[in-house]
């Protein structure tokens, strides 16, 4: 194999880890602060109608990344007045969630279906990747940079910071973060904020960077992928990382497959690769864990104050 | 000025009548969003919500489009009770199709009255199956049934693809990705001569009962309310969470599998690609709309019944595209959800600060 075609076979796979990767990552912090939001495909698929509305409309990638992102907020807004202003169920609400942004993109995006963009192009001057191991440094696009230092910012934020250190508090011990004084729901509200933005941003590298067309459910199930990544990674951003690009390969693999014409696998059965692997992992995850879910912050799903 | 109190007991009637309320919201918020991006909002929600149900040639379609929404949500409103989180149930809707079609398939050249009930337990048992592995990955390892049962739809959406693609792909079908239409012996019958509606409705009307008796009336039933209300109290008491996990899931499983090959037997005929409609999702909808009770579900599949119909009739009279009907149902989840508020809070006035005697 040649050195142009492993660096082109990474490229995409850094493609198909990223959106993951965002999004997962937001959920990371949602959790942390003890938010199971499970709208993660719904606020997806609103940032990935509203990107591609929006860049389609004023021709700028950057401003419909913009939209995707305040998309996801406001989507993520609706979660958090319900179960968090409101009471109702984090299960049930996210399901919701989830629901809506199907609904919600399918709608918007009818007029757009078919019409195609200009996609997210690299970052770097082309130059700058002239060399095939160069493009694996300056080859990638914004996001791709913007997702993997976002990963560090979460990390250090988690670990390192004072504001990190009461998130955590919050999630693990909602009871006593409140009874010293730190304001649960406010600091909920942000997490969760954050979560839609992040799934906002990562819906819309679908359809501005990996597809650049609207088509109707285009994140597939990624969003349920990015929440069971969590869980894999254990709650923590550097695992999620790893895990984020093993899926990536998985996803590459299905495309590398199809593209070789392997007549001796269906492409449906590829096509369920990225989804039993989940399971798959997820079921590794628990046999080597034993205890199930034992690094869950405690009181992730729970309300507060407790009903 | 108006403020929150928390009531000591959550409210009967509020529990009744926040539904109510939720579809009101939802009809309002639909008539002003539909009609600030351009449509005729009063046209398009009266065409939804009001003509399917004062037009009597509607009222087939009704039942026929509610028979498998009453059928799936009974079985995910008896895991939600014990708070299991079954939301693979189009999954399961899809597999049940897909085994009742397999037997089909292999009986396409017999006759005769057993077939039928052949293909209906095949469908049940492929549904069920299909719960199974969430269920023992549950029980066993604790993984979380809300993301293996989803992903599990993803695998069996694609497994039918496959089948109706290549191994069951009709030979006489003009290379139309689809079954065999299925035989006389293997389509379900109308109720009534001439009637659209088929068997699949009073045999959901039937289910409802069943579940309301089983949930209202027997141990298994109060097991199942318990360790989703109180799981220590209900370890104390010696019902084990297991068990009433492995109940909820495979009654879900089969429950929707059911739904699947009546579907398949009934509307369809056939297995096609378009076979996966999301009765599965919908049916989540239907649940909570129905309270979690059997009774209630009826209802609650009714109104959903009536989104679908009303969808297609405000395409075709206002041009609302089809996917208007999925944000309704999903505006109407957001609202049952925040209704829901007023069972445990309710709305009072301010107590003014008492004036001092002059």
């Amino acid at each position: 194999m040649t050195a142009a075609i492993l660096v082109s076979i990474f490229m995409t796979l850094a493609a198909a880890a990223t959106p993951i990767l965002l999004a997962a990552l937001g959920e990371l912090v949602t959790e942390k602060a003890g938010v199971l939001n499970l709208g993660v495909e719904g606020m997806m698929l609103c940032g990935a109608v509203a990107g591609f509305a929006v860049a389609y409309s004023t021709g700028s990638v950057p401003l419909g990344l913009l939209a995707a992102t305040l998309a996801g907020v406001t989507a993520a807004m609706i979660f958090a007045l319900l179960t968090l202003g409101l009471g109702s169920n984090q299960v049930a609400t996210g399901l919701a969630l989830t629901i809506f942004g199907i609904g919600a993109s399918s709608l918007i995006g009818a007029g757009f279906v078919g019409r195609t963009i200009t996609r997210l192009g690299p970052l770097f001057p082309a130059d700058y990747a002239a060399h095939p191991w160069l493009r694996l440094v300056f080859g990638h696009d914004a996001i791709v940079y913007l997702s993997l230092a976002l990963v560090l910012a979460v990390g250090l934020f988690l670990r390192r910071s004072k504001a990190g250190l009461i998130l955590r508090a919050v999630g693990e011990n909602a009871d006593s973060a409140h009874a010293i004084g730190y304001r649960v729901l406010a600091i909920r509200t942000a997490a969760t904020a954050f979560g839609g933005a992040l799934a906002g941003l990562g819906g819309a590298y679908f359809s501005l960077a990996l597809t650049p067309m609207w088509a109707d459910r285009l994140t597939a199930g990624r969003g349920w992928i990015a929440l069971a990544l969590v869980v894999f990674a254990a709650w923590k951003p550097g695992r999620l990382l790893i895990g984020a690009y093993l899926f990536g390969a998985v996803a590459t693999f299905e495309l590398q497959a199809k593209a070789a014409g392997w007549s001796f696998i269906a492409p449906e059965v590829l096509a369920m690769t990225p989804y039993l692997a989940t399971i798959v992992v997820l079921t590794m995850m628990s046999l080597g864990r034993r205890t199930g879910g034992r690094d869950a912050p405690a009181c992730l799903g729970k309300p507060f104050p407790a009903q | 000025m108006l403020e929150w109190r928390r009531r000591r007991e959550p409210s009967k009637a509020m529990l009744y009548l926040s539904p109510l309320i939720a579809i009101g919201l939802t009809m309002l918020t639909g008539m002003l969003v539909f009609g600030a991006i351009g449509y005729d909002g009063l046209r398009a929600v009266t065409a939804i919500f009001i003509t399917p149900l004062i037009e009597p040639q509607r009222w087939a379609d009704l039942g026929v489009k509610a028979a498998p929404l009453i059928m799936i949500a009974l079985g995910l409103a008896i895991g939600f009770r014990a708070n299991i989180w079954n939301i693979g149930a189009e999954g399961q809707y899809v597999m049940g199709a897909i085994a009742g079609t397999g037997v089909a398939l292999l009986t396409h050249d017999m006759t005769g009255w057993w077939i039928l009930p052949a293909m209906a337990l095949a469908g049940v048992v492929g549904g069920a199956a299909w719960a199974a592995l969430p269920a023992l990955l549950k029980v066993r390892l604790q993984v979380s049934e809300i993301l293996t049962s989803l992903m599990l739809t993803y695998v069996a959406v694609q497994f039918l693809y496959y089948l109706v693609r290549g191994p069951w792909k009709d030979p006489d079908g003009f290379n139309f990705p689809q079954t065999k239409m299925f035989s006389a012996s293997q389509t379900l019958p109308a109720v009534a001569e001439g009637s659209l509606v088929h068997f699949g409705v009073p045999i959901a009307i039937l289910l409802a009962l069943v579940a309301w008796f089983v949930m209202s009336k027997t141990v298994a039933g109060y097991a199942v309310r318990v360790v989703g209300r109180a799981p220590a109290a209900a370890r104390h008491g010696g019902f084990d969470a297991n068990r009433v996990t492995w109940a909820a899931l495979l009654a879900g499983g089969g429950l929707a599998g059911l739904a699947g090959l009546l579907e398949a037997a009934g509307p369809f005929g056939q297995l096609t690609p378009q076979f996966p409609v999301g009765y599965g999702f919908t049916a989540i909808i239907v649940a909570f709309l129905g309270r979690l009770s059997p009774v209630g579900i009826v209802f609650g599949a009714l109104v959903l019944a009536v989104t679908y119909v009303g969808g297609e009739i405000a395409q075709s009279t206002v041009r609302l595209p089809s996917a208007a009907t999925g944000m309704f149902q999903a505006l109407l989840l957001f609202f049952l959800l925040a209704t829901d508020v007023l069972v445990r809070w309710r709305l009072a006035w301010k107590a003014r600060p008492a004036r001092s005697a002059p």
